[in-house]
């Protein structure tokens, strides 16, 4: 299926989502965005691990795994990163990120 | 060599009663504490006298005394060459130092049972005289320097509690500080001394250092500094030391007010035994400085014969009966001095050497009889002015007959022990430099006429109003003034010659009566002379004094030294060396630390605001600052 894409097109596919990441992290004030935000960056480095494995080494499968650990961080990090938020939305009774601001000077 | 291991017991024992009395002796009545301590010290008085019986007169003596060193361990080891022993050495003047050290101590704790009855701090008075009888013991039986200049160093300090026994008396404090640091200032040079010493000859040992013709130094003589060969510099700094403790001139200013303690402290340390550490020193140390400093030996001479006649002159005009005997001391302590100072190395040449032990000796006695005869005076008119005193021969029998005895001794009437000392020293003198037998010949005669000075106006006299008629002191006080007159009397008659000696080799004198009778004249014209003046009363000293006016004046202030003392300290060291260097210290030093502090809180104080909580904040500039450097990276790298 991917015979005749060059390396490249992946790497500028997953640098785009990289820094959509990037700017949706520090431009959405919606805790559950910023989350989804993160999600983009793993995932844009889940291509990279994926497309240098099949590039540079097919007969090996370190990259792969490496994509597999990370998709499992990222589910355990959501459903932390969720309970956080449920508990903030409590106390708080919404969830911008503007309002968590307890932990200063 | 076996038979003298328990000599370690004479200095422990007084040590184990200071902890012992010290720690529990608030605890118990205070007179358990006294006894304690005199029961202590009389043990070992009585294991002195039998070490001094067995060394001196047990067993055969043709080839003079051996150095013996029954117990000798290494204390502190730096490396294999440099370590610092402490142990026991016994010599001839050490076993004499046990003997005069022990005797007058327990003279003084049993007197001190009687004088210082219902004082406060009765128990703590007792632990703090074990704790300098302890130090004064393990400095004469010192093996080696550095345990001397540590133990010396623990005189001082007892010195110091017991000077400030009184410590709510404003004076008493002031007299401790003044005898603390000056003796401390005289410390720093010996302890100086000692470094060079032990830097050119390797060795600390006593042993190693005073062995006749040794090669120890034979690498010293080419090491000098500022012309001045490095062994006169050490011996002349160990002797700063010396006469720090025994307080020469110029640094006599400590001794008079030591004269606030107690006065049994003062008959044992400012009179018998810690002045004459300085003594001792020097006579310890005196082959090196006889034959390796004979510059240092020369000064030596001259600060003790300026010391005495100096001292003497003070004398005669004080009228507090404490500071007379004090300045009398001075007075005694600077004919040691000169004895050594003037003495050759061996046999009859020895002679100054064999005279100034002696006389350290017979003054032990005497000088201590005279302070604890003075306690009693005090103890029974509650003052220690003579014009408060007169006429106290008829109420105070004991201490009368034995204070004459002193004064006698110290004017040097024959056959009484101050005359033979005194007489060696003179002899010594004569032979090897006749200005300072001059000079020593002048003092005998002041030292008969301010004795005899003091003595007239305390006992005869006419009575002054008295509070209540002075007593008789008890029989725990009477006792020991018995005891020193009958030393004072018969301690001349010991024949030190053969025991005493430069070389420890005896050696034969025989009585000079070409000195010996004019010396005994003067001293008997000075007494005739306090006999007219002060016998009756009479306006004649009071005359004699208006007519020689300023130069009493400068006398009586004892020629200003105090005060010279204190514009040079206050008014020049102060001002212009202490307030310089503290305003550097507060100013530059503080304000650049201060300055530091100061600065990080400002610089903090302006940027806390970046910490703002704002979560986004973070992640912008973690970003950028991720970006920026990724950039920097590239662009440098490429």
């Amino acid at each position: 299926m991917i015979q005749g894409i060059p390396l490249e097109h992946f790497l500028i596919v997953s640098t785009i989502m990289f820094f959509i990441g990037v700017c949706g992290f520090i431009i959405r004030r919606n805790l559950i965005t910023m989350l989804m935000a993160i999600e983009l960056i793993l995932n844009s480095v889940n291509i990279n691990f994926v497309v240098f494995n099949r590039y540079l080494y097919p007969d090996q499968l370190q990259g792969h795994f490496f994509s597999l650990f990370i998709v499992g961080i990222a589910a355990a990090e959501a459903s932390v990163a969720i309970a956080l938020i449920i508990n903030i939305y409590r106390k708080l009774q919404n969830i911008d990120v503007e309002n968590v601001n307890e932990l200063r000077f | 060599m076996t038979g003298y291991a328990y000599t370690i017991l004479i200095p422990m024992i007084p040590l184990v009663m200071f902890l012992v009395t010290g720690l529990l002796g608030m605890k118990w009545k205070p007179i358990v504490s006294g006894l304690l301590g005199t029961i202590g010290m009389g043990t070992s008085w009585v294991l002195s006298l039998i070490t001094a019986g067995s060394y001196f007169f047990g067993g055969h003596h043709a080839e003079g005394f051996q150095t013996i060193i029954p117990f000798e361990t290494t204390w502190l080891r730096f490396t294999e060459t440099l370590h610092i022993n402490i142990g026991v050495l016994l010599d001839p003047i050490s076993v004499m130092m046990l003997v005069v050290i022990t005797t007058i101590s327990f003279m003084v704790h049993l007197y001190s049972l009687g004088y210082m009855k219902g004082e406060k701090g009765f128990a703590r008075f007792y632990a703090f005289l074990s704790l300098f009888t302890f130090s004064m013991l393990g400095l004469v039986i010192a093996t080696n320097i550095f345990q001397m200049y540590i133990f010396w160093e623990l005189v001082g300090v007892s010195s110091f509690l017991l000077i400030g026994f009184y410590y709510t008396k404003p004076s008493a404090v002031a007299a401790s500080k003044k005898a603390f640091i000056v003796t401390r200032f005289a410390d720093l040079g010996f302890l100086i001394g000692i470094l060079i010493l032990s830097f050119v000859t390797g060795t600390f040992d006593f042993g190693k250092l005073t062995e006749p013709g040794t090669a120890i130094f034979g690498s010293a003589a080419s090491m000098s500094f500022m012309g001045i060969s490095a062994l006169t510099w050490a011996m002349t700094l160990i002797f700063i030391g010396g006469a720090g403790k025994s307080a020469m001139f110029p640094l006599h200013i400590w001794l008079p007010d030591a004269m606030e303690g107690p006065t049994p402290v003062s008959a044992l340390i400012h009179a018998a035994t810690m002045v004459v550490a300085g003594v001792f020193l020097v006579a310890r140390m005196f082959p090196v400085i006889h034959f390796q400093a004979p510059d240092a030996q020369e000064i030596i001479g001259y600060v003790g014969g300026f010391t005495s006649l100096f001292a003497a002159v003070i004398a005669i005009t004080q009228y507090d009966i404490k500071r007379v005997l004090a300045f009398s001391t001075l007075s005694q302590l600077g004919y040691m001095m000169l004895a050594l100072g003037v003495s050759g190395y061996g046999g009859e040449e020895g002679l100054g050497y064999m005279a100034s032990m002696f006389h350290l000796f017979t003054h032990a006695m005497f000088k201590a009889l005279l302070f604890l005869g003075a306690g009693s005076i005090i103890h029974a008119v509650h003052s220690n002015y003579m014009y408060d005193m007169g006429g106290l021969r008829k109420y105070l029998p004991i201490t009368h007959i034995t204070f004459l005895i002193a004064c006698l001794t110290i004017a040097g009437v024959p056959p009484l022990s101050g005359f033979f000392s005194k007489d060696e020293i003179l002899v010594a003198a004569l032979h090897h430099n006749k200005l300072l037998f001059a000079v020593e010949f002048l003092v005998a005669g002041l030292t008969a006429f301010y004795m005899f000075r003091l003595y007239f106006s305390v006992f005869w006299g006419k009575d002054r109003h008295y509070h209540h008629t002075p007593h008789e002191s008890p029989l725990t006080m009477s006792i020991p003034l018995m005891f020193l007159a009958v030393a004072s009397v018969f301690a001349g008659f010991l024949p030190f010659h053969h025991l005493v000696t430069s070389d420890k080799m005896g050696f034969d004198t025989e009585m000079h009566m070409a000195v010996a009778a004019p010396s005994v004249l003067i001293g008997l014209f000075g007494i005739a002379m306090a006999w007219i003046l002060y016998k009756k009363e009479s306006a004649v000293p009071e005359k004699l004094a208006q007519r020689w006016g300023i130069l009493y004046t400068a006398t009586y202030n004892k020629f200003y030294f105090d005060e010279i003392y204190l514009f040079v300290t206050k008014k020049i060291i102060f001002n212009y060396i202490s307030r310089p260097i503290a305003w550097f210290d507060r100013h530059i030093i503080d304000g650049f630390m201060v300055g530091i502090g100061l600065v990080t809180e400002k610089i903090a104080y302006q940027i806390k605001g970046m910490q703002s909580g704002q979560l986004q904040h973070y992640a912008f500039m973690f970003v950028a600052g991720t970006l920026a450097l990724a950039l920097s990276l590239v662009y440098f790298l490429m």
